[in-house]
């Protein structure tokens, strides 16, 4: 499995740490909802298809990324910086090129 | 239908095994059952079979999507050991262990359980301490289990680098001799054929595709081979779970699914006599009656139902092994394969009557659940027939996440990849 880093481009999967399912919210930190803490840190969709997911470059560029990859196949579809992501989405680049 | 024997052998040898009768029928689904066990593997047959035997249920159907005991009971490397540290998982480990040592004679058919035992070897003094804490908690609670130091294990273990040269000195290892290996197909084929003995239905290639409902009842269950109302639908899918439960609604559960994978080499000479794990990294390996060396290690670490695993787990397993038996490095590699694992948000199993009524659910295993088949479908049939835990799985719901009564034996959190 391949991983195109937005920063270093194709990259071996044991270069990358996986941080898990990226579909879940975090509450504010200051929440005191014990249930959608519990949601948060417990329950997952566990998608068989498309699963939006964290992983870091820890071997490399050490860059936090989302990751759109099918849990079917492990066919990868999208790598973005999650700092992108978390902006709203500006400032994204294509996968596999250089910033 | 008829026992099997030395005599029933015998007898076919001589007509030329032209009489053998299938282990099992093949029905027709009857439009209703009491209960319907969604999955035939290892735990859902155990499930008919303890629900009929124990409970006097055998109006039931196990559905499955394929054949019976085509999934991980099919796919793992045949562990079975009740060495744990925490008393929910003791208990019901160590149970499920006494029904290991009596199920070929109690199902008529040899799952060839063979004690070899399992030698977790140490190679820190902080392991060493641990492992040893385990062992004392077992023994309090009367289950087997031996230090070992590393002039013993050079005797058990021929083969083993136990130098000072090796990179992970060995500095002991807990032994429980009770361990061991058995057939796991057969374990699966066992459990069928007691169950249909009994009266339970064997419905192969009859792919669960929804539930049917009454409000929020479950009231049966649509199929490939059409549809199906039970007063009681239990799902026992290990690594489907997730996909089985969205057909219910459910959309979010405290389990991950993560491909591990296995491997076996090509026949050697008796070598090994037990089987051995490393505490430096994760590798656990026995040698099979064929002469085969089956092996393993830890999940590729990412979501996955694909069934097949990446390159870096399978060159960590192949040096761990290399490391442990230097005189093993040549042997070749004959076959891997990969299997879907349930993981837990702690690493213990989910055996619970919910989550809608109607429903019961057995799940959570992450790569543990071959050795818990006969207490883990014993149990789930208690819950089922009784619509309460027994108290051997009543620590296991699925609430205890939300309640914070986690069972987390390695204490890693919420992290099902380190499970």
């Amino acid at each position: 499995m391949l991983i195109t880093c937005p920063y270093c481009g194709p990259r071996d999967v044991s270069e990358f740490t996986y941080q898990g399912d990226a579909n879940r919210t975090r509450p504010d930190a200051a929440s005191t909802d014990q249930a959608a803490w519990n949601a948060y840190v417990y329950d997952r969709v566990n998608t068989a298809g498309d699963h939006r997911e964290y992983w870091q470059h820890s071997g490399g560029c050490r860059s936090h990324l989302v990751v759109m990859r099918s849990t079917l196949t492990h066919r990868i579809d999208s790598v973005r910086f999650a700092r992108d992501e978390a902006n709203g989405g500006t400032a994204r680049r294509a996968g596999g090129s250089r910033a | 239908m008829k026992e099997y024997s030395a005599l029933a052998l015998l007898k076919n040898a001589f007509s030329g095994n032209r009489d053998w009768k299938p282990a099992w029928r093949k029905p027709d689904p009857k439009p209703e059952y009491d209960v319907v066990i969604v999955g035939g593997g290892g735990h859902g047959l155990a499930t008919a079979y303890y629900l009929a035997r124990e409970h006097g249920i055998s109006n039931v159907a196990v559905v499955e999507k394929g054949w019976l005991g085509g999934g991980n009971v099919g796919r793992n490397t045949t562990i079975v050991r009740s060495n744990y540290l925490l008393p929910a998982n003791t208990a019901f480990y160590e149970h499920s262990m006494k029904l290991w040592e009596t199920l070929s004679h109690e199902l008529n058919y040899n799952v060839m359980f063979s004690q070899r035992g399992i030698l977790n070897l140490a190679h820190s003094p902080s392991q060493a301490d641990d492992y040893i804490r385990r062992g004392n908690a077992m023994r309090h609670d009367g289950i087997d289990a031996v230090w070992m130091t590393p002039a013993e294990i050079a005797r058990k273990v021929p083969g083993l680098d136990v130098s000072a040269r090796a990179r992970f000195p060995i500095v002991g290892g807990l032994m429980q001799p009770r361990a061991g290996t058995a057939r796991h197909d057969a374990v699966a084929w066992g459990y069928a054929r007691g169950a249909d003995r009994r009266g339970v239905d064997m419905l192969e290639n009859c792919e669960v595709t929804g539930f049917l409902r009454d409000g929020d009842r479950i009231t049966g269950v649509t199929t490939t081979r059409g549809e199906i109302r039970a007063k009681k639908v239990a799902v026992a899918v290990a690594g489907s779970t997730g996909r089985v439960m969205k057909l219910a609604g459910i959309d979010r559960l405290p389990i991950e699914s993560h491909v591990l994978q296995a491997f076996v080499s090509e026949s050697l000479k008796p070598a090994i006599d037990t089987v051995v794990t490393f505490g430096g990294g994760h590798l656990y390996v026995s040698q099979s009656d064929k002469g085969g060396l089956v092996f393993g290690g830890d999940i590729d670490g990412y979501n996955s139902y694909a069934q097949r695993g990446n390159l870096p787990v399978v060159e960590e397993v192949m040096s761990e092994l290399a490391s442990l038996f230097p005189g093993w490095a040549s042997v070749r590699l004959l076959r891997s394969w990969g299997g879907i694992m349930d993981m837990s948000m702690d690493g213990s199993p989910i055996i619970t009557t919910g989550p809608l009524p109607g429903l019961y659910l057995n799940t959570g295993w992450c790569y543990g659940g071959f050795k818990a088949t006969p207490a883990s479908g014993w149990c789930f049939a208690f819950t089922i027939a009784r619509d309460e835990p027994h108290p051997l799985n009543a620590a296991f719901t699925l609430e205890r996440f939300h309640r914070g009564a986690v069972i987390d034996e390695k204490g890693q959190g919420a992290t099902p990849r380190l499970h």
